[in-house]
């Protein structure tokens, strides 16, 4: 049968000096049509308290997806959903929404393919 | 009880409401259903739903191939179909539907064949027309499901607000590279597509399938997805996924499904539309503002046979490659590569003394690239027109197109 499960007398204490120390270690997975610009990985860690933070740092390590994440104004585009865990931030606080240790944040951007271009109708729009 | 013409004139009455339930199934339908009839889940009830059943699907394609094939086989009485294009070679890949033979042929005509052949009890609706907004309204009321395997972002805004305006579901399905989505949009009460991407990214910013590549089985996997929803719903058993968006990762072969919530501020399902007739898509997705500097006509424009001439004239000429490593090994014009998304950073390793003629697959890449390097400063650099496919069609005819 199941092993019985000990609790550890200093779990509390151990839970404590971790949040105490404040420093969360996000991943952010990043989609196949992002990843030319972060440098062909498919997840990066960052150090962040916010999906803002995460975002920045993020960015700021791969500065080629910044105008593919976010408008000139700062923004981030609309075509763009972020998701913490299976959660649309939307929701959630959208940025500032507060992130622990092991959180998953997607980028979900809308892809369209189903596939093949229209090349007889519409030229301008594929094959770039 | 009933007399004989009581009888036909039943029959004449369900012929003026086809959406009548329970059609009988011949003693050939039962063997050839048996599976299903055998399965709690179906049984004659769920198969006599099936043979009802009106799925519309847009696109015999990447996705439409597996979902007709399987709809039709798992005896889908009344299936429509709406394509205008034609087979050719790049979709054998993954357009199973279609064979060499049907290289050539309208899709409608080659899918028509194989669906009959696998089931000659299916009701095919075939549409030659490309779907607009003058027509989806009254092609999707003929309809109870629309099933969407469509390829551009214009066609996939106008099927889920015509699904929300006619109130059928739209059975979503898309794929790029190694990652596909699912999901099930515009159910009552449910989120629409609208809800969970309010607006398009702009042109060009989205890699399509012809730029990024698609693995064949792709559309294989998320198709099938599809016709399981699809059916589902007819049958209505199991969870849908509606309320939920599948992510499909065939690199990591991992599946992972994100939560959907029907946006209040949607503005055609949600609580103050603002939406409440079809509009023009393509405007919409900022089709027309990109129309003037990818389709050229600017002096910086060179053609294949003008690169041809200055070539054989020995002229000075360096050749910018700006596509990807792996797109250089199928075929090149012995450029220097440096991919469109480098290019900002390798800039320096450029000469902007020399002539410069920039080029990719299709000329969109580089028409990029020609405007950065002009904002960078040079001053004598072209974009080769249509691309080293242009080169493949009218100058080296024994050059790969890819």
């Amino acid at each position: 049968m199941g092993r019985l499960c000990v609790p550890d007398p200093n779990f509390q204490l151990h839970l404590l000096a971790y949040h105490s120390i404040l420093i969360y270690m996000p991943k952010i997975q990043i989609p196949s049509p992002l990843r030319q610009y972060s440098g062909k990985q498919s997840s990066v860690d960052v150090t962040a308290k916010t999906v803002a933070e995460a975002l920045a740092g993020l960015v700021a390590q791969h500065p080629d997806l910044k105008r593919h994440l976010f408008a000139d104004d700062g923004k981030l585009r609309a075509f763009v959903n972020v998701y913490v865990n299976d959660e649309d931030m939307r929701y959630l606080q959208k940025e500032a929404t507060a992130l622990k240790d092991g959180d998953t944040i997607s980028i979900v951007p809308s892809i369209a393919g189903g596939c093949e271009p229209q090349r007889s109708k519409l030229p301008f729009t594929t094959h770039l | 009880m009933a007399t004989l013409t009581d009888v036909k004139s039943e029959a004449k009455s369900l012929e003026a409401n086809p959406p009548q339930p329970a059609p009988a199934l011949s003693n050939d339908e039962i063997l050839r259903y048996s599976r299903h009839l055998i399965m709690p889940e179906v049984g004659m009830e769920g198969q006599q739903k099936l043979k009802a059943a009106k799925v519309l699907c847009i696109g015999a394609g990447g996705l439409g191939s597996p979902l007709a094939l399987y709809l039709t086989a798992a005896g889908v009485g009344t299936l429509g179909i709406v394509d205008f294009d034609v087979v050719d070679y790049t979709n054998l890949q993954r357009q199973i539907i279609h064979t060499t033979a049907d290289v050539g042929r309208k899709k409608l005509d080659s899918a028509a064949e194989k669906l009959k052949a696998i089931n000659p009890f299916l009701n095919l609706r075939t549409f030659d027309t490309k779907l607009t907004s003058a027509n989806a309204l009254e092609l999707f009321r003929e309809f109870d499901i629309v099933a969407d395997g469509t390829d551009n972002f214009p066609t996939r805004y106008l099927v889920n607000d015509a699904c929300v305006l006619t109130g059928k579901p739209n059975v979503y399905g898309s794929i790029f590279r190694f990652e596909g989505q699912a999901s099930v949009f515009a159910t009552e009460g449910g989120p629409c597509y609208r809800c969970l991407y309010p607006e398009p990214p702009p042109p060009g910013l989205v890699p399509s399938c012809a730029e990024g590549g698609v693995l064949g089985i792709l559309p294989g996997l998320v198709g099938v997805i599809q016709a399981t929803e699809t059916i589902k719903l007819i049958l209505g058993q199991g969870d849908s996924l509606v309320g939920r968006l599948l992510l499909v990762d065939a690199l990591g072969m991992k599946f992972r499904e994100l939560k959907l919530r029907k946006n209040p501020d949607c503005p055609i399902c949600g609580t103050h539309r603002t939406i409440s007739a079809l509009i023009d898509y393509d405007q919409f997705c900022g089709i027309r503002g990109q129309e003037e500097p990818v389709s050229g006509g600017n002096l910086s424009e060179l053609s294949v046979e003008e690169l041809k001439k200055k070539l054989d004239a020995k002229a000075d000429i360096f050749i910018l490659d700006v596509r990807e490593p792996h797109e250089y090994q199928i075929c090149n014009l012995n450029g220097y590569l440096i991919p469109l998304g480098d290019l900002p950073k390798r800039v320096a390793e450029l000469d902007s003394s020399r002539e410069i003629v920039a080029h990719c697959k299709m000329g969109g890449r580089s028409a990029k690239a020609v405007a950065f390097l002009k904002q960078a400063g040079f001053t004598k650099v072209h974009n080769l027109t249509g691309g080293i496919t242009a080169w493949a069609e009218r100058i080296d005819p024994k050059m790969p197109k890819y």
